[in-house]
């Protein structure tokens, strides 16, 4: 198990230590964020009465779009001095290096919600302290996170990538981001997670089919 | 001039024939043509399912001939699911074995489903309007069919983009296996969400009784009709690919034979 566990941790440490340097993700992140908020707000010319209604929906398309963001960056910087070669070549197996980046683009892309999450209350007027709401995010996030990995992982390789990874991994998160918006719009109803239906299962569902499957596709893909 | 003889050993392999002859549907160098008679037997099933849905069917109480394009509308979905679970077990047999053939299965029957679904949304949208009184409403089984869509458009784009060919197929029957066990969830998870379209009446899910016996009868014989079709069609497909995969070892060669020509005294 240390085995496993203790590459991830080092891959999480030196991603972290990167971001600490260099502070050029979650800073362009925030404020890719806020300009999605600002420009749905002159495209949806938004009244108060339209705003509780759109909010989830502004929410996740800037969560989602920042988070396309982040993943397009996960494997660039492992591609550009070849390091990807060197984590492959390094003794520890497959399963950990996902895990380690994807760990590391989960806290990157949590930091920036959280930073988000009380600015975008403040501007579109709702409470964003909800223990439904903060796992609704925790939960879509992991998958985010997950199925974005792979696909960065895959995308990084080819022609166009920044282009062909939004391609991939939308269609694929879809479901995810449905789950998302419903579960916020019930959680800004002031539902409790007892009322809440089926969303956080099926965000749970999702989550855990991801995670069974991304890792051993992201093994097979890097092997070639 | 060494490698001449070379050379033409496996170009006349491949013999050009400009003459057709209808024998050669059935029969091909003393084999069994399957793709000919497939070809036959989906032509003529196809031409029989026109007539029964045209001529037959009984025509909806409350719809009228609008309705006959739920024989195309119906098959078409549900042969493009079998298409994309083509896909995805040919996937997996591609990651396990990784045998070519593998492969191409995957590939045609994207190709192929990509059609099929995207015929399937059009006749739907068509159906929709007269019905629904709009092209298109965005409940729950319209979305997952769209997200279908996407998906396996985006299987096509990531195998073109795909820098070789063998990383094209890997990329490829990732997206296969995700793809598929995406929307599987979706399909199921569809049962939870309330809405307007029609509930499946044939299938795993499907609620029996609601169909007219004759239409359900005409409706079956579509599907067969399709997945007739599909197949066919899958067919063609993988031996259009293995005509592109010899012709591409044959330039190969001719290439290699080329530059050993042209290195002197080799």
């Amino acid at each position: 198990m240390n085995e496993f566990l203790r590459p991830i941790g080092v891959l999480l440490w030196k991603d972290i230590l990167i971001e600490l340097r260099s502070r050029d993700l979650v800073v362009s992140l925030l404020v890719f964020g806020l300009v999605v908020v600002v420009v749905f707000n002159f495209a949806l010319d938004a009244t108060p009465e339209l705003v509780t209604e759109v909010t989830p929906g502004i929410l996740w398309v800037a969560f989602a779009f920042a988070g396309v963001l982040a993943m397009n960056r996960a494997f660039v910087r492992e591609k550009e001095e070849g390091g990807l070669d060197g984590l492959l070549l390094s003794p520890i197996s497959r399963d950990s290096i996902f895990f380690g980046k994807a760990a590391a683009s989960f806290i990157f892309m949590l930091l920036v919600e959280a930073v988000l999450l009380p600015i975008f209350a403040g501007l579109l007027n709702f409470s964003p302290a909800s223990f439904t709401l903060i796992l609704t995010i925790v939960l879509a996030t992991l998958g985010f996170s997950v199925v974005g990995t792979l696909f960065s992982a895959i995308s990084v390789q080819t022609r166009s990538r920044e282009i062909l990874l939004p391609v991939l991994f939308f269609p694929v998160i879809l479901p995810v981001l449905v789950g998302a918006v419903e579960s916020t719009k019930q959680a800004l109803g002031g539902d409790t997670v007892v009322g809440l239906g089926h969303w956080l299962p099926l965000l749970g569902a999702f989550d855990a089919l991801f995670l069974v499957i991304c890792p051993w596709i992201f093994s097979i893909v890097v092997e070639e | 001039m060494a490698g001449t003889e070379e050379i033409q050993q496996p170009t006349s392999e491949i013999a050009f024939q400009s003459k057709f002859r209808w024998s050669d549907m059935i029969r091909v160098d003393g084999r069994i043509n399957l793709r000919g008679c497939l070809l036959l037997v989906t032509g003529i099933l196809m031409l029989v399912n026109l007539y029964i849905i045209f001529m037959v069917a009984p025509t909806d109480a409350v719809l009228g001939h609008v309705q006959r394009i739920f024989y195309f509308h119906v098959p078409l979905a549900i042969v493009s699911f079998v298409a994309f679970l083509a896909v995805f077990i040919a996937s997996i047999a591609y990651v396990f074995r990784r045998e070519t053939k593998w492969d191409n299965l995957a590939h045609a029957s994207a190709e192929i489903g990509v059609v099929f679904i995207t015929l399937a949304l059009v006749t739907g949208m068509i159906w929709a309007k007269p019905v629904w009184n709009a092209w298109w409403l965005w409940t729950p089984r319209l979305t997952t069919t769209l997200i279908l869509w996407l998906i396996y458009v985006a299987y096509l784009m990531i195998r073109s983009y795909a820098p070789s060919p063998s990383k094209a197929a890997i990329y490829g029957a990732a997206m296969g296996i995700i793809g598929f066990a995406d929307v599987v969830v979706v399909y199921f998870s569809v049962q939870w969400w309330p809405g307007i379209h029609p509930t499946p009446v044939v299938g795993p899910l499907a609620d029996t009784g609601s169909l007219d016996g004759t239409m359900r009868s005409v409706l079956l014989f579509s599907m067969l009709t399709f997945l007739a079709l599909l197949t066919y069609l899958i067919m063609e497909r993988m031996a259009l690919q293995d005509t592109v995969d010899q012709l591409r070892g044959i330039r190969f060669s001719l290439r290699r034979a080329a530059r050993q020509d042209a290195i002197p005294g080799d």
